[in-house]
């Protein structure tokens, strides 16, 4: 499964559309990482709790994407987008979509 | 009393930590870019000769918070209105720092540029009381290689 965020796959040609797909999660921290961004919003710097848990995230949204796109038959996604809303003080939904294609 | 007194300590421990760990993070974010400066990125979608390359998705995403003192700042900056520098900086390190982490998933996938960059900022502490507090910048795009 090749994935790319621009219109097409290099080197290859598409040969057949075969519409949206998306994947998407809903996440939220746990309390442990909540105390330590606490400290952390004294100090500044990075949350490195809260950047793993987008990072999994993200790659759970993408993989939930690309099951989708495998079960309609495709071998490619294109034009790619990340969109990310908080549903909630304390959670956050990472959202993948794409077009999914047959490339040869 | 003791609030303010607490308060005045928090104050300074975010002054003296917050500054040393901006200074630190941009000088290793310097140093990174230097390093990586061989993998080009570009925001443009089209790719020119694309026949003998071969594309995948890469990003890298960071959350960065503010520290005490800087926060008290912005607060302050808030009554008057104007520029809120302390808040630029945040999301110059955060934005550099996400591209950097991009750019180094590029190089662990042996690409030699990135096509259509992206940039998403999303914040952390929407609908918490206390404002930005953290930022979370992702970057991605199209990385690609020769083909082999």
């Amino acid at each position: 499964m090749i994935v790319t965020n621009i219109e097409t796959v290099p080197g290859m040609q598409i040969v057949k559309h075969l519409g949206l797909v998306s994947g998407n999660t809903v996440r939220s921290k746990h309390a442990g990482r909540d105390i330590m961004a606490g400290l952390k919003n004294i100090f500044g710097g990075e949350l490195k709790g809260y950047t793993e848990l987008l990072t999994e995230s993200r790659e759970e949204a993408t993989k939930r994407m690309i099951e989708q796109a495998r079960a309609i038959g495709a071998n490619a996604v294109v034009n790619v987008r990340f969109s990310t809303s908080s549903v909630a003080a304390g959670a956050a939904e990472l959202f993948a979509y794409g077009t999914a294609v047959v490339v040869e | 009393m003791y609030d303010l007194l607490l308060f005045l300590i928090l104050l300074l421990l975010g002054y003296v930590f917050g500054q040393r760990a901006e200074k630190r993070h941009f000088r290793s974010i310097i140093e990174r870019e230097k390093a990586l400066r061989d993998i080009l990125v570009f925001s443009e979608r089209r790719i020119p000769d694309e026949d003998q390359l071969e594309g995948t998705l890469v990003s890298g995403n960071v959350v960065i918070s503010v520290d005490f003192f800087k926060r008290f700042v912005a607060n302050l900056r808030n009554l008057v209105g104007g520029r809120v520098s302390s808040y630029e900086s945040l999301l110059e390190r955060a934005r550099r720092e996400a591209i950097l982490r991009m750019k180094e998933a590029a190089r662990r996938k042996g690409a030699t540029a990135v096509w259509n960059l992206r940039l998403e900022t999303a914040s952390i502490h929407k609908g918490a009381q206390n404002g930005i507090g953290a930022v979370e910048v992702v970057a991605y795009g199209t990385a690609v290689r020769q083909r082999r």
